[in-house]
């Protein structure tokens, strides 16, 4: 039986039920210190001097280093030259969070102390604090080599000006993309040990060989001495495959003191220091006719990029622009980006990380051209929509060729669930109502690229390559161990590998572990972001135990002097066609592998091993259709999500509780963004927002129910036919929220409000309009 | 010279039936007592501000943020964390078991705090229905889940032995 598409119990759950798992902060190696660390409290500000006198003279001390102890060291690795983010900063502060100086102490609470002590003498200067202040005339810069706060512009893709000019209806929209905070619930970790026979850093990281591969070029040692070890890590979200700092300053400090140093990020340094997401403002301009057919589409993204450039924080707006047109067949489109500095922490990959922001802006655009026309929303989508027969699809980014979908076929699954008529009337009625809260619909039909990415993709991030490794390796007992560069952090990768690894080898599922997260251990690897750990490391997993599974059965058909075409496999069994008494456990075959004697003529021993580096033709492009209805407290402007409707076409479905998890994860984080987060700064650029009381992670009482629905369309770049799900909910709910919130608010005249949708700004406008 | 004296006091709390004593700063919290004296790691450090509920375990069977607790004031006390909710042969408590069989948990961070905080639920409430659930979880923060696993996690308890049985 196919364990494909299987409801199979997480081999990862016994450990981490029981405290047993093993993340960074539960390791404790002999004579272990504690690094912390000293932050900018300013957001723009000359350091005029740091005194580290009293923090020196405190017992238990080990170190305590400023920007002076680290000239030798380059600036953080994914900087942009001239506007390198110091790993330690000495001369300008630019952001609250900025580093300034560190300290390391025989135990925690001193480093804590030590760390307090330190004084640091700031001279302010003029600070951005948001990209209006950022791109005003005479805006004070924050990096010279600008000349201004641009660090790239891309103008109009085409000029469409004709199109606009001929069009029946023109209309424009500007979007606010609110910054988010990532908040994995482990923040960054750190333990960093380097002793003579090379560097160790275990670190809460997603891409664990990236890592390895840039601390070693960063310290100019050789990548076999350096190991990186990512062991249980309590989420990612994007943030974690970020450089941060404090790895490269703890490894630095344990060379320096010979012994482990750890770091452990406080939820209050996480917030201003761990990388943001979204934070972008975009200006759009649509032509449509009468029916609501999209005519040209203009599209003007504006990246907020913090204080530093970041590699990936500068290729957001790129994905964005390239899925600005989302699942519809736009004729024209023209697509404009910026990447700007202001003096906030640096903003790079979140969960969905540029995708989201296209496709809150095309969806919102569709409920736009419905309110323009009369139009319901839903026909809008149905006459927009790429059809089910048009792929390939060539959009109007060279990055992006949608390969499959069906975005009608989804939209009619989710009106399946949903009664549309009887919400509409329920809606009229309550309007007529003056004591009955609101009601809104709203909907999204989405796709994202996800399944990165065909060769050159992730390159162009900094990583290695765009493969994913895996190996396939069969034990004498006839057991096997799966060995994987997608090193996870919650997706149940290990479950679903060896789902995929049962059904090709025909080796019982519960004798199949998976191993990740150790560079010394893993061949190579690329790591779990860009929702494409099944996608590309399931297909090498796949690929792989197809491979070895060949080889095994050549050994079979040599034990049981049968032809190999007549060999299968069943209950761990090796039997000839029709013969069921003709047979060879897994286990002898598995045995006799090592036995130069028993083999084939020709065949190795220890053959029942494969390494792949699976690569992917293009990305993948998973979709769906979601629909959110609202209600709205009338007095005090609070919404509350009443159902959320959620279809997802992820192609193949390898375990279907995992993709539920991923897609209710992705969903939670989506509604988050369009009612409850925000990283806010003040003019100043003081973070507002820094702690967990003051942004507004929700809990179980803040968050709906949800109901699913599923189509499928498959993968063709694959063999398992999967598209990857960990985005997807990120991607497909804040449009849906915010266009029920606006259906809700749509009789006084509210076209659009910005995210998050807090009751304070939508009892702003209920009281505007009494 | 600016050191800290550092005053020491003696602490003794039982930890799963088990007595943990030692030496510590007064300050010290009870959630680096139990990760760094007790050596018991599945109680996590999310937040610093009670916010999160990673740190979530019971203070005499009453759930507790063990981040705002001192270590001295757990003295004398009987604390249980999610290692000791167990049966303690591998088998899991009923909550423990929930959690697996309804996908409550993703990386896992939080699932120690959110275990300790469904069982006080269940020695509370043996039958909490949805909103139930969801209200009393409401000082524990989840990133991976969106909840609804969590909250079926619990029911799954509800009805397969409760909130279990620990020394």
């Amino acid at each position: 039986m196919s364990l494909i598409g299987a409801r199979v119990l997480r081999k990862e759950d016994p450990n981490l039920i029981t405290g047993q798992g093993q993340y960074v902060d539960d390791l404790a190696p002999a004579a272990c210190a504690f690094m912390a660390v000293v932050r900018s409290t300013e957001p723009h500000a000359r350091i005029v001097a740091v005194d580290t006198s009293g923090a020196r003279a405190m017992e238990g001390v080990l170190a305590v280093w400023t920007a002076a102890d680290i000239a030798t060291l380059p600036a953080r690795p994914s900087s942009l030259p001239g506007m390198d983010m110091p790993l330690i900063t000495g001369d300008v502060a630019r952001f609250v969070g900025d580093v300034i100086a560190v300290v390391v102490a025989a135990d925690r609470y001193t480093a804590a102390d030590a760390a307090e002590a330190v004084i640091v003498d700031y001279e302010s200067l003029p600070a951005v604090a948001s990209l209006a202040q950022a791109l005003a005339p005479d805006a004070p810069m924050i990096h010279p080599v600008l000349q201004g706060n641009t660090v790239f512009f891309q103008d109009y893709t085409q000029d469409l000006s004709a199109e606009f000019a001929a069009a029946p209806h023109t209309a424009s929209l500007s979007l606010v993309n609110n910054r988010c905070a990532p908040v994995p619930i482990e923040p960054n970790v750190v333990l960093a040990d380097w002793g003579p026979a090379g560097l160790t850093v275990w670190a809460a990281f997603q891409a664990p060989h990236h890592l390895r591969n840039t601390i070693a070029a960063f310290f100019g040692i050789s990548q076999d001495t350096t190991r990186v070890i990512a062991p249980d890590v309590g989420g990612g979200f994007g943030a974690k495959i970020n450089f941060a700092s404090e790895i490269f300053l703890a490894a630095a400090l344990s060379r320096a003191l010979g012994r482990p140093v750890k770091y452990t990020q406080t939820r209050s340094e996480c917030m201003v220091a761990m990388f943001h997401g979204r934070a972008q403002e975009h200006k759009v301009d649509v032509a449509f006719d009468d029916s609501g057919r999209i005519l040209a589409l203009q599209v003007q993204v504006t990246q907020d990029q913090g204080a530093y450039p970041d590699a990936t924080g500068m290729g957001l707006p790129v994905l964005t622009t390239a899925m600005s047109a989302g699942c519809y067949k736009i004729p024209k489109v023209a697509v404009s980006w910026r990447n700007v500095v202001t003096n906030t922490t640096p903003v790079a990959a979140y969960r969905g990380a540029g995708r989201p922001e296209a496709s809150y802006m095309i969806e919102r655009v569709i409920d736009l051209v419905a309110d323009e026309t009369g139009v319901d929303p839903i026909d809008v989508r149905k006459t927009n929509f790429i059809p089910a027969d048009g792929f390939p699809y060539q959009t109007h980014s060279p990055l992006a060729v949608y390969d499959s979908g069906n975005f009608a076929g989804a939209l009619d699954e989710l009106l399946r669930h949903v009664d549309y008529a009887a919400l509409k009337a329920e809606q009229a009625a309550r309007l007529a109502d003056p004591t009955a809260k609101l009601l809104g619909v709203g909907f999204s039909s989405w796709l994202e690229i996800a399944g990165f990415g065909p060769p050159g993709s992730l390159e162009a991030f900094g990583h290695l390559a765009s493969w994913e490794s895996a190996q396939v390796r069969v034990q004498p007992d006839g057991s096997a161990i799966i060995y994987t560069g997608a090193s996870p952090h919650g997706q149940g990768t290990v479950t679903t590998f060896a789902q995929i690894a049962a059904d090709q080898l025909g080796i019982d599922f519960d004798r199949i572990s998976v191993r990740h997260g150790d560079t010394a251990v893993i061949p190579q690897g690329i790591g779990t972001m860009g929702s494409r750990a099944v996608a590309v490391g399931g297909e090498g997993v796949k690929t792989a135990s197809t491979r070895v599974f060949e080889r095994a059965k050549k050994i079979a058909a040599h034990l049981l002097e049968a032809t190999e075409d007549d060999i299968v496999v069943e209950n761990e069994e090796f039997h000839v066609r029709g013969t069921p008494s003709k047979s060879v456990p897994w286990s002898q075959v598995a045995w006799k592998s090592f036995q130069p004697l028993e083999l084939p003529a020709g065949m190795e021993p220890g053959s029942l091993d494969a390494t792949v580096f699976q690569q992917v033709p293009n990305f993948s492009f998973p979709s769906g259709a979601y629909c959110c209805v609202v209600e709205i407290d009338r007095e005090t402007g609070r919404v509350e999500i009443r159902n959320m409707y959620l279809v997802d076409d992820c192609g193949t479905v390898i375990n279907p509780m995992l993709v539920e998890g991923q897609v209710h994860g992705g969903v939670a984080q989506g509604i988050a963004q369009a009612l409850y987060e925000h990283m806010q700064y003040d003019e100043s650029g003081v973070p507002r927002t820094a702690t967990l009381i003051d942004y507004l992670v929700p809990a179980a009482s803040d968050l709906p129910g949800y109901v699913s629905g599923r189509t499928v369309t498959l993968n063709p770049s694959n063999t398992l036919g999967a598209k990857g799900v960990g985005e997807s909910g990120s991607v497909g709910a804040p449009p849906a929220v915010i266009n029920a919130v606006v259906d809700a608010l749509s009789h006084l005249g509210v076209k659009h409000i910005d995210m998050p949708a807090t009751p304070q700004k939508i009892w702003s406008i209920l009281r505007g309009s009494k | 010279m600016s050191t800290i004296e550092t005053h020491t006091t003696h602490v003794t709390v039982t930890v799963n039936g088990r007595q943990v004593s030692d030496e510590v700063e007064p300050r010290t919290l009870l959630v680096h007592f139990l990760r760094e004296q007790a050596r018991l790691t599945g109680t996590h450090v999310g937040c610093d501000s009670s916010n999160c509920g990673a740190c979530t375990v019971l203070i005499d069977n009453e759930a507790a943020k063990s981040c705002t607790v001192l270590a001295v004031q757990a003295n004398g006390h009987k604390v249980t964390t999610v290692e000791g909710v167990g049966n303690g042969s591998g088998g899991f408590s009923p909550v423990q078991e929930g959690f697996r069989q309804e996908h409550g948990l993703q990386c896992g961070y939080c699932t120690p705090g959110m275990i300790m905080a469904s069982t006080a639920l269940l020695v509370e409430n043996p039958k909490p229905n949805e909103h139930e659930i969801r209200e009393a979880l409401e000082g524990n923060l989840c990133r991976c889940t969106g909840y609804e696993t969590i909250v079926r996690a619990v029911q799954w308890a509800s009805t397969n032995g409760g909130a279990g049985e620990w020394a």
